[in-house]
């Protein structure tokens, strides 16, 4: 950090702490997509905790997975649209 | 993730500045993205199927956007009962 402050980062070093800084990003999004998605498809597919997970939940767990993501894809779509059309409409 | 404040040290390499603002833009975008789903999921979607049908596109469309209406209703006459200041004694 020392580097920061004083503003003597080279090119080298700057481009590495960028990419650092991008890959910390991508990590904790995600880890909050299977943190969110694992909560999601569990309350959705495990009705009755059993003594193991069955085919039939596994299934619905994989099923779920998918969903999800195509789920949140839309999600992205949407809101990315939304927020040209506001920026349009100022 | 999206409570990150940035210092601004004397000297600080404007590009990299600029750089990072971007990127918390992207990360608070995508924060917004996970937590749209988190509950339009909860609305929409009752059991998992083969693929999203049409009319659960539908409502998660609908579910995102009219969160966004609601949230800029909100704040709109939020701000103008602060101008009245009536509402918070």
């Amino acid at each position: 950090m020392d580097a920061l402050s004083t503003g003597t980062l080279s090119g080298a070093q700057k481009e590495e702490l960028m990419d650092q800084v991008k890959q910390q990003i991508a990590i904790a999004n995600a880890q909050e997509l299977l943190t969110k998605m694992t909560e999601k498809c569990f309350k959705k597919c495990i009705n009755k905790p059993g003594t193991s997970l069955d085919s039939s939940e596994q299934k619905c767990i994989a099923m779920c997975m998918d969903r999800y993501m195509d789920s949140w894809n839309l999600v992205s779509r949407t809101y990315s649209s939304r927020i040209q059309r506001e920026r349009n409409n100022m | 993730m999206s409570d990150i404040d940035f210092p601004s040290p004397k000297g600080a390499d404007s590009e990299l500045q600029d750089f990072l603002i971007q990127e918390k833009q992207k990360a608070q975008f995508q924060a917004q993205i996970h937590e749209f789903n988190s509950f339009c999921w909860d609305k929409c979607i009752e059991k998992p199927g083969a693929k999203l049908d049409s009319r659960t596109e539908t409502c998660i469309t609908n579910c995102v956007e009219r969160f966004i209406d609601t949230s800029l209703l909100i704040t709109n006459r939020f701000a103008q009962m602060l101008e009245k200041g009536g509402g918070m004694h």
